[in-house]
């Protein structure tokens, strides 16, 4: 109570402060949401010019004076994009891939991340300690020997090898530990008294606990298939197995010169479209997801 | 303590987890260290039983080439260029976004959604917005018009335009377009770290402050910066890390090329090194130059760290 009223206090005092320095506080106002929308429409200029060019007709495009809304609105550049890149197949790749390993990666995080919080075994920390230091070396140190590997399997041009190689990582591993962690052991504890099994008492109790995690987790799993090309382009570059993000790239090679910019940007433009929409949905969990992951890909 | 009979269930519950890491992290780790110590190594020819001498020569070899010390010159200038510029702008957002009330929401999301783009396919939105040809009459006198937008608005400003990635474009004006692209793609993750740190700094600095009547540009520098050294850090660290692995912003740009279509691999990367060395079967050089890769990121997080610990206040 007495700290309240003394937050209160604190406020009015500080309410006259303020109130000494008001005129340069409106100029300061003033700059600051200048400086700032200047700032967001250079960051909204690309997504608006991809959107507007997509719209055009090519020879409105290459008009040499620039029109800010199309002329005629050729929604028809969409269909024709699709079909060019052929976009269909491999929107269902990505998916596929995807979702597939989503699921399997999080059942593989989830078992993991519980042996290492709740279980006691010889060398734990030693053996985390290990996994840890994994994540300081870079991915193209592992991507030499992991190419030559999954030639020797036979696994080239197959959807298991867009999957597999990167079903387990140390990262989401150590993250969802440390949220497991936070759960009391009294509760594990006490479902043991009651002879409940490890994985109820996993699915009941802790995947609940820590489902912010685990969509965090699901969401950047998802926009690593949707935006990978490196391992990809080395593994899986055939018709029917191709990405996404491959898969635009080798639809439309040209990036300068004479193109055919509306129809490339309605391409674009279609392979950006799901994860903004994805974006508008889960946007806390995504904004979270990234605050604690640090590093992509 | 849990019963120590429980050994057994946790390793079957690491089972799929290390089989895997196994696999594909252990043994590539060790395997990395063989192929490079390999003179000459080639998988394709061990196959076919080759035996190769132990030494350092890959790396040797890859030191003295030409095209290597190009990719590192273009990482590391890309790195020195992008790092200062995308940290400073994303504190001043961060710092401007934290001092207003009203659209401080939905400003937050609109400088959130760089991130949440493919870097392939936004680099060719850029590579439209920044290309020069827009239009050829007949193929025998070819009249070049210029129609990318950046060209139009330095136009319209008075400036002559700029062949900024087109064939017999500059080396400077490609770095100029990949410093702007990725000082664009950079900057989300920034503000969000950032803007998370400013918003958990105690009020009452700025109260003190105030009642002491310090000037705004003082605050910034004697309270802001300071307390938010640590995220500062942070920040500054992973995006050295990120920077010297850059490679797909380029192809997002460029194509596959790495470069103008007169001058391919002009703006190769370091990774783009590694994988080239890969695809033409030389895994023995690829393995050095990733080794030399690992071996300048810890460096330079090392350097990072020792700087920060004299500068940050914990």
């Amino acid at each position: 109570m007495a700290e309240t009223n003394r937050v209160i206090m604190h406020e009015k005092d500080m309410s006259k402060v303020k109130s000494n320095s008001k005129v340069g506080g409106v100029f300061g106002k003033i700059f600051t949401y200048v400086f700032l929308s200047i700032m967001a429409l250079i960051i909204l200029f690309p997504f608006y010019w991809m959107i507007i060019s997509s719209l055009k007709t090519l020879e409105e495009y290459r008009l040499s004076v620039p029109t800010f809304w199309p002329k005629v609105v050729m929604f028809g550049n969409y269909a024709e994009a699709f079909t060019a890149g052929n976009l269909g197949r491999l929107f269902i790749n990505t998916v596929l891939v995807g979702v597939v390993s989503t699921i399997l990666s999080l059942v593989i995080t989830v078992i993991s991340a519980f042996a290492f919080a709740r279980l006691e075994f010889k060398g734990k920390n030693i053996l985390f300690a290990g996994l840890l230091a994994t994540m300081m070396i870079p991915g193209e140190l592992f991507t030499i020997t992991n190419y030559g590997t999954v030639t020797n399997l036979g696994w080239m041009n197959t959807y298991t090898v867009l999957i597999v190689p990167f079903l387990v990582s140390v990262f989401y591993i150590y993250l969802l530990r440390q949220n497991f962690l936070q759960i009391p052991n009294e509760l594990y504890l006490a479902a043991k008294v009651d002879g409940t099994s490890d994985l109820k008492y996993l699915w009941k109790v802790m995947i609940p606990l820590a489902l912010p995690t685990l969509i965090s987790i699901t969401i950047l799993k998802m926009a690593g298939a949707w935006n990978s090309y490196i391992w990809p382009r080395l593994v899986a570059n055939d018709e029917a197995h191709r990405l996404i993000t491959n898969g635009l790239r080798n639809a439309f090679t040209e990036t300068t010169g004479d193109v055919n910019y509306p129809i490339q940007m309605a391409a674009v433009a279609l392979v950006s479209a799901p994860l903004f929409i994805v974006f508008v949905f889960l946007r806390k969990y995504i904004m979270k997801g990234v605050s604690r992951s640090g590093i992509k890909g | 303590m849990v019963d120590s009979k429980n050994s057994w269930k946790a390793w079957l519950y690491l089972a799929p987890a290390l089989v895997l890491l196994l696999v594909f992290t252990v043994w590539p780790i060790v395997n990395t260290l063989r192929m490079a110590f390999l003179e000459d190594y080639s998988g394709l020819m061990e196959k076919g039983g080759a035996v190769f001498n132990f030494g350092i020569g890959n790396f040797l070899k890859v030191i003295q080439y030409q095209r290597f010390l190009n990719c590192l010159k273009t990482t590391a200038l890309l790195c020195v260029l992008t790092v200062p510029v995308s940290t400073v702008l994303a504190l001043l957002i961060s710092v401007a976004l934290n001092s207003i009330k009203g659209l401080q929401k939905v400003l937050q999301t609109i400088f959130f959604l760089p991130y949440v783009t493919n870097s392939i396919a936004i680099g060719m939105v850029f590579a439209a917005m920044f290309n020069i040809v827009g239009s050829f009459l007949g193929s025998e006198n070819e009249l070049i018009v210029t129609a990318g937008i950046i060209n139009n608005v330095i136009e319209f400003f008075g400036g002559s335009h700029v062949n900024w990635i087109n064939v017999g474009s500059t080396y400077a004006a490609n770095i100029f377009v990949m410093v702007v692209y990725i000082v664009w793609k950079a900057l989300p993750f920034k503000i969000l770290i950032l803007l998370g740190g400013l918003q958990s700094i105690n009020k009452q600095y700025y109260d003190a402050a105030k009642v002491d009547g310090t000037s705004k540009s003082r605050i910034l520098t004697r309270i802001t910066v300071p307390l938010l050294s640590p995220m500062i850090a942070y920040v500054v660290i992973t995006s050295f890390i990120n920077g010297f692995k850059e490679y797909t912003s380029i192809v997002g740009i460029f194509g596959e090329n790495m470069g103008p279509a007169d001058d391919k691999g002009r703006l190769n990367t370091m990774v783009g090194f590694i994988y080239d060395a890969l695809s033409s079967n030389n895994q023995g050089r690829a393995s050095a130059a990733a080794l030399i890769l690992f071996a300048i990121i810890l460096v330079v997080t090392l350097i990072n760290l020792q700087v920060s610990k004299k500068r940050v206040h914990y």
